[in-house]
């Protein structure tokens, strides 16, 4: 005779079930692929003619060699790492503010916010590299390398190299002109990379209750206190998923991958490769983690 | 005499000044004034940066239409800026030639629609029981759901192909036929890996869908209980519909990026003929081969009016389903 069940267990059974699909895929092909990737990774493996592989255990030498005898690893993975963080900050605060622009109330909202949310769905490799040429061939402003930029500026008779002087003789330090100037000449790339991040402010904006900005008005804030007083501390929490969204979103389209590709199936060198992945993918998680933390530790949570 | 005078004088402007200013006629009107013009500029300001800001988005893409118009001579012809002298369609003509356009975007449409019901049953199903039960080990089996967000296809992808060039399970196959079996070079893995929820950004779905149905209320599917309706009736019927708006947010960029994806079809050696995004990489090649043409420049008028047309079945799905799209990321548990 079969034994009743209780409801608890019931009805925790019916939850495996309905996530089994995916915990089955989960353990077969993402956990399983991460054990042999750090298996591949400390060995030298050879594809036999015939399918199948044999692995020669070598310890840590290919992440050694990564670093010491790689010519192009460490200088890619740094750029990489250096343009995540400097475009990080940029993507957050530039799609906090168009989502605040676009939230407001005029005519053609509806196709502006089309028009952002347009690079999210043409993302594709090969479109991309096209619009990246094309890009390069208008130049009006809105090429994609600050090279090009220049370029165009000095055909178009302004001298940025004299507005960078001027702003130096200021007094700011170069540190940050350089982080401006090469912010602006960004622009294109921060914008193409904004798109769902632009989306999920507003819809984090339009969960703000109005009765907030009525008190605020009532107590006479002006903008810039409501800003700093209410709608930031109120999208505060939204910020930590946009950043994870970016950190992961550069991290894959970024050059180190294209490097680890270029080595496993150009080059067949297969533990390499992996170690490769390995430790960009540390760093990224790192990077996370740590950027979590500190956004957390300061981040206001209304419920 | 005069001085006095004179004081008076100036007292009597002071005062008239006084009266000019606490007149709350001319008060109202000069605020009013003042702030039209604020609201003016600003307005100004805003437009300036949305215009100029939707020129960034959209300049390249008018640049590659206006350039599959391009002819030889327009593109020679350093006076041609955007609006070609000599038109043609001879791009267009030789791209739907090369990339047998029809049959190839019907088959990479049909590929990434299959794709997409897979990636919404099955994201939805997990997302659902994630949201609604409780069962052992959950926060660990959610975290690697993040997990999957966070890490990459790419750190995977070699275990991925060896897994799949010498396919098997749990060495059934090996018994039955003697060998593994070698999968690539066909859609099956992507389909494999789909239907068991590791697609392409399928953990990103996952976590849209059980946001959602946390959002959702307890007492529908206590009604639909107490009623008598069945674990699965609920979810479909019920709990299925009520998620209408993610639902319709993960099948259009689940479409979208399975259309664009060419990491998946590049891994998997999936053949060009179903992915089209993958096919139109070689095309610059294949028509400089075939046609002896060997300007880079000129190529580059016939690759971009290959991305016009690849681009068109994304545009009209993007234009028919835009409201209910925008809409539906704004209302679906994309926000954490």
């Amino acid at each position: 005779m079969k034994k009743k069940m209780s409801l608890t267990t019931k009805r925790s059974i019916t939850g495996l079930l309905f996530i089994l699909p995916w915990l089955i895929g989960f353990l077969w092909f993402y956990a399983r692929s991460l054990f042999m990737s750090v298996q591949y990774s400390l060995s030298y493996m050879e594809v036999k003619p015939g399918g199948g592989y044999t692995l020669d255990f070598v310890g840590f030498e290919n992440y050694l060699y990564a670093f010491s005898g790689h010519g192009q690893f460490k200088q890619i993975l740094t750029t990489s790492v250096m343009d995540m963080l400097i475009d990080v900050p940029l993507i957050t605060f530039f799609s906090l503010f168009m989502a605040m622009l676009l939230n407001k109330k005029f005519r053609g909202r509806t196709l502006a916010r089309a028009i952002f949310f347009l690079p999210v769905l043409l993302n594709s490799e090969a479109i991309v590299d096209t619009m990246d040429a094309t890009r390069a061939l208008l130049a009006g402003g809105i090429s994609s390398s600050s090279t090009e930029v220049l370029e165009a500026a000095s055909s178009s008779g302004v001298s940025i190299d004299y507005y960078i002087q001027m702003f130096d003789s200021l007094g700011l330090p170069m540190g940050v002109l350089e982080y401006v100037t090469g912010a602006i000449s960004r622009i294109s790339e921060i914008i193409n990379a904004s798109g769902v991040q632009i989306i999920i402010f507003i819809a984090a904006l339009q969960s703000i209750s109005p009765a907030m900005y009525e008190v605020a008005k009532i107590e006479g804030a002006t903008a810039y206190e409501t800003f700093w007083k209410v709608t930031f501390p109120m999208v505060m929490p939204h910020i930590i998923t946009n950043v994870v969204y970016t950190v992961v979103d550069s991290f894959t389209n970024s050059e180190v991958v294209d490097l680890a590709y270029r080595v496993i199936f150009k080059e067949y060198n297969y533990g390499l490769g992996s170690a490769m992945s390995l430790i960009s993918t540390i760093i990224t998680c790192l990077i996370l983690v740590l950027v979590c933390r500190f956004i957390q530790k300061r981040t206001f949570y209304y419920n | 005499m005069e001085k006095t005078k004179e004081r008076f004088s100036l007292k009597g402007a002071k005062a008239k000044y006084d009266v000019f200013m606490s007149d709350t006629q001319f008060v109202n009107d000069r605020k009013r004034w003042a702030s039209n013009i604020k609201a003016f500029i600003l307005g100004l300001f805003k437009a300036i940066i949305i215009i100029g800001t939707c020129y960034v988005v959209l300049g390249p893409v008018i640049g590659i239409v206006a350039r599959s118009f391009f002819s030889d001579a327009d593109n020679y012809n350093t006076m041609v800026y955007m609006i070609p002298q000599e038109p043609t369609l001879e791009r267009y003509d030789v791209a739907i030639k090369f990339l047998d356009y029809l049959p190839t975007a019907g088959k990479s449409i049909l590929y990434s629609v299959s794709l997409m019901l897979i990636q919404v049953m099955i994201c939805s199903m997990v997302g659902y029981g994630f949201a609604r039960y409780k069962f052992p080990l959950k926060g660990l089996l959610f975290a690697c759901v993040v997990v999957m967000i966070v890490i990459p296809t790419h750190t995977i992808m070699l275990p991925l192909y060896m897994t799949f060039a010498n396919f098997d399970v749990f060495g059934i196959i090996k018994l039955i036929k003697g060998s593994t079996v070698n999968l690539l070079s066909t859609p099956v893995p992507v389909y494999i890996m789909t239907l068991f929820g590791c697609g392409l950004r399928s953990g990103l779905y996952i976590y849209i869908f059980n946001q959602f149905f946390r959002g959702l209320p307890k007492e529908i599917e206590e009604a639909a209980f107490v009623d008598g309706a069945g674990t699965w009736y609920t979810y479909f019927r019920i709990m299925l519909i009520n998620a209408m708006p993610s639902v319709i947010t993960v099948a259009i960029f689940s479409m979208v990026w399975q259309y664009n994806d060419t990491f998946m079809a590049k891994l998997f050696l999936v053949s060009d003929d179903l992915v089209i995004s993958k096919k139109i990489g070689g095309i610059a090649d294949s028509i400089s081969t075939s046609m002896k043409e060997y300007d880079p420049k000129i190529l580059e008028l016939y690759t971009n009016a290959g991305i016009v047309l690849m681009m068109l079945p994304i545009i009209i799905i993007y234009i028919a389903l835009q409201k209910h799209f925008i809409e539906g990321v704004e209302r679906s548990g994309i926000v954490g």
